[in-house]
Formats: C-alpha cells, sequence, structure tokens
C-alpha cells in the first residue's frame, strides 16, 4: 500500500465501508473487551484508618455485599497495646458478565493502641512484600499464572470529629505516599453540617499540601471529550477529599427501599449526593478510575519499587564481584537485596576516618597552644 | 474511766415534743441566705479529644460564648487551659471556672497523657490542703478552685471505648468525679446508641472504673436519680447556632436530612445532663469532692509527710506534736546536711590547692629544665665564638705573615733585580 492509501484509510466513515480501503480495526476495542472479559479482572484495596471510623461499612456499601460476617471487635483494655494486623478478605463477584476478583485487606489495630509510633510498618510491609512477590514472579522462567497481588488503592479513613489532619494521619499517608496510591475520605460525615464539610475539605486540602502529601491525582481528561464529562470531571475533582457515609440497612424512603440511617430527625440516604460523597467515590473508584488505579499502581509505584530493587541488587553485586574476583557468579535469576553491608561499613570507614582527622587537628591545635605559652 | 473515753460516746440524748412554734426552721434559709450572699463557685474539667465539641457543648449548657479559640493538632504534650467566668441567674451568683485539655489524644504516643491531668487536680487539692493547714487561714472567702465534675467526651465509634480513654478513667477516678458523655451523638442510630453504652457501662464495670453515681439517700431526687444513672453515659449534641423550628427559633444544628434540636429529648441527652448536672446535682457534687476525693487526697498526702493518727502505741497523737517532732527531725538532718557540705567543701579546696602546687612545681621543673637548656646553648655558643675567633685570630696572623713573606719576596726581588740590572749594565 502506497502512503496515500494509508492515510486515507485512517478515517472510517459510513460509506468507506464498502471501498476497497476498509481495512476493519476498528473492531479492535470490541476484541479487546471480548478478551478481557473472558479473563476477567481483579483489584486490591487497602482500607486504613482507627476503629469505629466505618470502615467496614463503607467496604459492605460500595461492593453491596457483607464481607465481615462474623468478625470479634476488640475490648478497650485489650486494645491498649495492640499491634497492627493485615487481613484479607478475598470475593468474586460478577456483573453482566463481568468477573472481578475483589481483595479487601483490613488493618484492624491501626492508630488504636495507647502508643502508636510507628504503627504503619506492618502495612508498609506488607505492600513491599506484594511488590517483592510480583517482581520474583516476573523475572522467573514460568509467567503463565503471574497472581497480581500488588495494593492498587489504599482508602485511608479521616475522622471527622477533629479540626484537619492530625500527627498519626500525616505520618501515615507520608510512608505510604511512594508505595501505594493514597486516596483519602472524611469518614461518619453525618456528624459534620454541609458547612463544616466545605470547611473541613479546604482544611484537609490545604494541610495535604502543606505537608507535601502525594495522594492520589485523578488524570486531566482529554481535550475531545464532551463537555458534560469534563463537567463532572471538575466537579469530582474539587470535592477531594470525599465526605463518605455508609450503611449496613436498608431504610424505606418515599417508597423506595435504598441504603441509609434512621435517625430521629431524619433519614441520610447514602447514595443521595445532596447528602454525602458516596455516589462520587463509588463513581471514582469503580466506574471510572479502577483501570487507572491499577495502572499508576504498576507504572509508577510498582516500577519505582523494582527501580530500587535493582539499584541495590547491582550495588550488593559489585561489592560482592569487587571482594571475590574469582567466583564470580552468573546468576540470571536476580538474588534479592539482602542488607549490603559493604555499602554500610564502608560509609562507618569514611565516618570513623572524619572523626580521626577531627581529633588530630584537635591534637595539633592543642599542642601549638602549649608550646606558645611555654615560650 | 478516762477522760477521753467519756468524750467520744454521745450523750443519749431525749427527744421532746414542741408546744408552740419556735421558728428555727428557718435555719436552712438562713443558710441558703448566707450562701446566695457569698456566691457559689462550681469548677469543670472536660477532657476529650481536640475537636470532639467541648468548648460548643459548655457554650451551650451555660448558654453564653466563652470565646474558646480551636486548638491545633500538633501540640507536643498534653496542656490545661482554666477560664474563670462570673455568671448570674435570678439573684444567684456563680463563679465558673472551665478547665479544658489541648492536645488531648494527638500525639503518636499517648502513655503520658493522662499526667497533666492528675498534676493539675493534685495541684488544685494540695493548694487548698495548704490554705487549711496555714496558722492564719481564710477558707470562708478562698477560691476553691478544686475541680468538682470531669465531663470525660468519649468519640462515637459506636463500638467501644478507646485504650486511652480506659487508661484516663482509670487514673481519675479516685481524684475526681467521672461523668462520662457521648460527644457529637447525631452521628448515631437509637439502635446503635443503646448497644454503645451498655457496651461503654460493662467495659467500665469490668475495669473496675468508678464513675459519679448520682446521689440516692435524698427522697426527693432519688427516683430522678435512679432513672438517670441508668441512662449514663448521656450522648450529647452542642450547638449554639438557632435554627427555625415550627415558628420558634431553637438550638440545633441543620443537616441537608433533617435538623438536630439540641433540646428535643428524642434527639439526644442534652437536657438530662443539664438537669443532671446543673439544676439536681451540683451541690452533691461539690460535697462529694469535698468529702471523698479531697480527704483521700490529704489523708495520703499527710501519711506521706509521716503523719498518724495513733501512735505505735495506739495512743492519739495529736497533730502539733507530731508536727513539732518533724520539725526537729527536719532542722536536725538541715544541720548535718550543712555540716555534711562544708565538710565537702573544705576537702575540696584541699585537693584543689594540692592540684594547683604539683602544676606550679611542674611548671617551675619546666621552667628550670629550659632555663638550663638556655644556659646549655649558650655555653656551646660561646664556645663557637671562641673558636671562630681563635680561627679569624689565626687567620689574621697567617694573613699578616703572608703579607710580610710577599712584601720581603718583593724587596729581594727588586734587589736581584737590581742586581741583574747592575750587572747587565757593565
Amino acid at each position: 500500500m502506497t502512503a496515500n492509501t494509508r492515510y486515507r484509510s485512517r478515517v472510517l466513515r459510513s460509506d468507506d465501508v464498502e471501498e476497497k480501503e476498509y481495512v476493519g480495526f476498528a473492531t479492535l476495542p470490541n476484541q479487546v473487551h471480548r478478551k478481557s472479559v473472558k479473563k476477567g479482572f481483579d483489584f486490591t484495596l487497602l482500607v486504613a484508618g482507627e476503629s469505629g471510623l466505618g470502615k467496614s461499612t463503607l467496604v459492605n456499601s460500595l461492593f453491596l455485599t457483607d464481607l465481615h460476617k462474623d468478625r470479634k471487635l476488640l475490648n478497650a483494655e485489650e486494645r491498649i497495646s495492640q499491634t497492627v494486623e493485615i487481613t484479607k478478605h478475598t470475593v468474586d463477584i460478577e456483573e453482566k458478565g463481568v468477573k472481578l476478583k475483589l481483595t479487601i485487606v483490613d488493618t484492624p489495630g491501626f492508630g488504636d493502641a495507647v502508643n502508636n509510633t510507628e504503627c504503619w510498618r506492618s502495612i508498609e510491609g506488607y505492600i513491599d512484600h506484594q511488590f517483592e512477590q510480583y517482581f520474583r514472579d516476573e523475572s522467573g522462567l514460568n509467567r503463565k499464572n503471574i497472581q497480581d497481588n500488588r495494593v492498587h488503592c489504599c482508602l485511608y479513613f479521616i475522622p471527622p470529629f477533629g479540626h484537619g489532619l492530625r500527627p498519626v494521619d500525616i505520618e501515615f499517608m507520608k510512608a505510604l505516599q511512594e508505595k501505594v496510591n493514597v486516596v483519602p475520605l472524611i469518614s461518619k460525615a453525618d456528624c459534620l453540617t454541609p458547612g463544616e464539610i466545605k470547611k473541613l475539605k479546604e482544611r484537609l486540602r490545604e494541610e495535604i499540601d502543606k505537608y507535601g502529601i502525594k495522594i492520589y491525582q485523578f488524570p486531566d481528561c482529554d481535550s475531545d471529550e464532551d463537555e458534560e464529562f469534563k463537567q463532572k470531571d471538575k466537579e469530582l475533582k474539587e470535592s477531594t477529599p470525599f465526605a463518605v457515609i455508609g450503611s449496613n440497612a436498608v431504610v424505606e424512603v418515599k417508597g423506595q427501599r435504598v441504603r441509609g440511617r434512621l435517625y430521629p430527625w431524619g433519614i441520610v440516604e447514602v447514595e443521595n449526593q445532596a447528602h454525602c460523597d458516596f455516589v462520587k467515590l463509588r463513581t471514582m473508584l469503580i466506574r471510572t478510575h479502577m483501570n487507572d488505579l491499577k495502572e499508576v499502581t504498576c507504572d509508577v509505584h510498582y516500577e519505582n519499587y523494582r527501580a530500587q530493587c535493582i539499584q541495590t541488587m547491582t550495588r550488593c553485586v559489585c561489592a560482592r564481584a569487587k571482594v571475590n574476583a574469582e567466583n564470580r557468579v552468573e546468576s540470571p535469576i536476580p538474588l534479592f537485596p539482602m542488607a549490603t553491608p559493604d555499602a554500610d561499613t564502608e560509609k562507618l570507614i569514611k565516618m570513623k576516618d572524619e572523626e580521626l582527622r577531627r581529633m588530630q587537628q584537635m591534637l595539633q591545635k592543642m599542642q601549638q597552644q602549649m608550646h606558645e605559652q611555654d615560650l | 474511766m478516762s477522760s477521753s473515753d467519756v468524750a467520744r460516746r454521745p450523750d443519749p440524748s431525749r427527744s421532746l415534743s414542741l408546744s408552740g412554734h419556735v421558728g428555727f426552721d428557718s435555719l436552712p434559709d438562713q443558710l441558703v441566705n448566707k450562701s446566695t450572699c457569698q456566691g457559689f463557685c462550681f469548677n469543670i474539667l472536660c477532657i476529650g479529644e481536640t475537636g470532639i465539641g467541648k468548648s460548643t457543648l459548655m457554650d451551650t449548657l451555660f448558654n453564653t460564648n466563652f470565646e474558646n479559640f480551636e486548638a491545633s493538632h500538633f501540640e507536643p504534650q498534653v496542656k490545661l487551659r482554666a477560664q474563670t467566668y462570673d455568671l448570674q441567674e435570678s439573684n444567684v451568683r456563680l463563679r465558673l471556672t472551665v478547665v479544658n485539655t489541648v492536645g488531648f489524644g494527638d500525639q503518636m504516643n499517648k502513655q503520658e497523657s493522662y499526667q497533666p491531668v492528675v498534676d493539675y487536680i493534685d495541684r488544685q487539692f494540695e493548694s487548698y490542703l495548704q490554705e487549711e493547714l496555714k496558722i492564719k487561714r481564710s477558707l470562708h472567702s478562698y477560691h476553691d478552685s478544686r475541680v468538682h465534675a470531669c465531663l470525660y467526651f468519649i468519640s462515637p465509634t459506636g463500638h467501644s471505648l478507646k485504650s486511652l480513654d480506659l487508661v484516663t478513667m482509670k487514673k481519675l477516678d479516685s481524684k475526681v468525679n467521672i461523668i462520662p458523655v457521648i460527644a457529637k451523638a447525631d452521628t448515631i442510630t437509637k439502635s446503635e446508641l443503646h448497644k454503645f453504652k451498655i457496651k461503654i457501662m460493662s467495659e467500665l464495670v469490668s475495669n473496675g472504673v468508678q464513675i459519679y453515681q448520682f446521689p440516692l439517700d435524698d427522697e426527693t431526687v432519688a427516683q430522678v436519680n435512679t432513672a438517670m444513672n441508668g441512662l449514663l453515659p448521656f450522648a450529647v449534641v452542642g450547638s449554639t447556632e438557632e435554627v427555625s423550628v415550627g415558628n420558634k427559633m431553637v438550638k440545633a444544628r441543620q443537616y441537608p436530612w433533617g435538623v438536630v434540636q439540641v433540646e428535643n429529648e428524642t434527639h439526644c441527652d442534652f437536657v438530662k445532663l443539664r438537669e443532671m448536672l446543673i439544676c439536681v446535682n451540683m451541690e452533691d457534687l461539690r460535697e462529694q469532692t469535698h468529702t471523698r476525693h479531697y480527704e483521700l487526697y490529704r489523708r495520703c498526702k499527710l501519711e506521706e509527710m509521716g503523719f498518724k493518727d495513733t501512735d505505735p502505741e495506739s495512743k492519739p497523737v495529736s497533730l502539733q506534736e507530731t508536727y513539732e517532732a518533724k520539725r526537729q527531725e527536719f532542722l536536725l538532718e538541715l544541720q548535718k546536711r550543712e555540716e555534711e557540705m562544708r565538710q565537702m567543701f573544705v576537702q575540696r579546696v584541699k585537693e584543689k590547692e594540692s592540684e594547683l602546687k604539683d602544676s606550679e612545681r611542674e611548671l617551675q621543673n619546666r621552667f628550670e629544665q629550659l632555663k638550663r637548656l638556655h644556659a646549655d646553648e649558650k655555653a656551646a655558643l660561646e664556645e663557637k665564638r671562641r673558636l671562630l675567633e681563635d680561627d679569624q685570630s689565626s687567620f689574621g696572623k697567617r694573613r699578616a705573615a703572608a703579607q710580610l713573606l710577599q712584601a720581603q719576596n718583593l724587596t729581594s726581588n727588586g734587589k736581584k733585580d737590581k742586581d741583574r740590572k747592575n750587572s747587565g749594565f757593565m
């Protein structure tokens, strides 16, 4: 085909169908759709926050299932010195032929103990462990059935009872911002009036900027999308962090059965946009940005981890190669970075050298002084 | 049959009936008049996380604006902030002190969070004790700053108490009347609230935390108090903003789904709290603080200092004797310490002196050494100079000799020449 004919075939107009230049790759999206439906999707969601903020209820509301059928809640005295656990629940749900393997990672005990210093370490360790496993699988010889357990999104629940971010919130988000997509949420938003919600959101956005926390940013929509979509996208971006309410119960409102909370003074409807941002969260998390979250995890967070891994490995290997040049080991299977003792001891030696030099200088000065005094 | 025994047993008295009106039934009224003239004083301590609604609830309870500013979440330690206000209702004056915690529950490590609160309460008890022990004291005009009631604000998680709540309340239950309240209760539904209250009370009981129970000994209020005791902890909502409901303006919070009225008993327990805390039991709270908590503190403190009610032979010991004995002991100890310090001072001076002497001697030695060196070098130099001079003089002599020789040579050469010339001439 000459260049001219190739150009013309790009734009498929309806009258071109009979033309000789019709190729037919416009059906590619359909093919992709079919294949992906057959393969099924998976998504891992991490929920973190103090207990009693409605994490389980929200997850149940989001996915319209009951994930925590019989869980045991600890008493206050048991929680005084509790450590953070990681629990995983995996469910398979299906909608219109599309299968989703959903994994919810829960973190009971986060922020509950009296002393919460470094309570996120186990969560950080878990995420790193998933990355490491995937790295190992990816570099292995048999890559047919790789299970992707990497955490795609982390919902962090901020309590609405305070004035803004607390030290534990800032430390947690800063520790995990480079490893996972952090989406902060204002939980139990039915204790805030609309004015208070607006003030709190502004406050949170300010503090997130001030402390340099990198939360998940929605990608900008393409310029050729229609106005309605762009408007919705803009609204979505301006209402972060989302103020959400969850409910396990179904109540009757104006003849309809909806998920909500029944109070003596009124009924809070979970899916009412004027009441809370639950719908926006669901739209963002499931309907529009689920794939983007996965992509950012794969392309940004995982690649960062992988690059760091390889860097530490090559340093390790180089140092080892320097030490024993005869036994050069050609390893196609990458060795995993243990603590790099060579780099560390080198640093220590350098430090000690500096100290020695400084002390020698001081000694010389003292000697000079004494000499001058004597004379 | 000692005198003290007789004094202890109360005299058996007979009761008489009056044949007319005497008039001492006005005694309570006289008391009331007196205390109304004096004015009352009440101190409330509010403990709760930042932003949980302590200041708003105080504003709502006392129907005023106490001008509190928002605290930040980043306080490194828990602090207490006390503010005193003078309020008046009909002809009753109240001096109200509200103490708020600042930064409670915000730190990462909350193990020491309760300490500033305990210290504050103890300080108030201590200053009252000091006033009581003074020789010239003025208790009736003393501004009583002891904490009468402690409102502990529980976060409305709906599950149970937080670990910090339990630890703090255990430390405070023997020092102050604790009244737990569930803050921001408009986030809990009725059924959740019922379960939450039961859970909280069972946790408190199982951990042995003694919260304030409304008194049941007075028949007029016993019934109400019993009912209220069963409704603890109160679930409250605070608001200073007014919303129009029906045709009235009421204190409420306006939500898109409804209006939460603060003074509506079906919405929250605010009215019950106000009644119990202020209308019915305020005086009892003050009394409990004085008779139970303060006495406990006083007893512990005095026992610490070494006072006892009875001697080892179980004879009653008067405070004065003990005090005198203590004073003597203290003076003796002071003297001993002074002696010790003086001795130590003398010793140190001696040590320093010897040190200085040593160093002086050393310096002297060095100086001598250097001087010797110097002298040696000087001698050596002298020697060298002498040698040099010798050399010089010998050189000078040799030169003179050489010159002489040269001069002689010249003259002898001249003679030879003359001879030759002469010989040649002839």
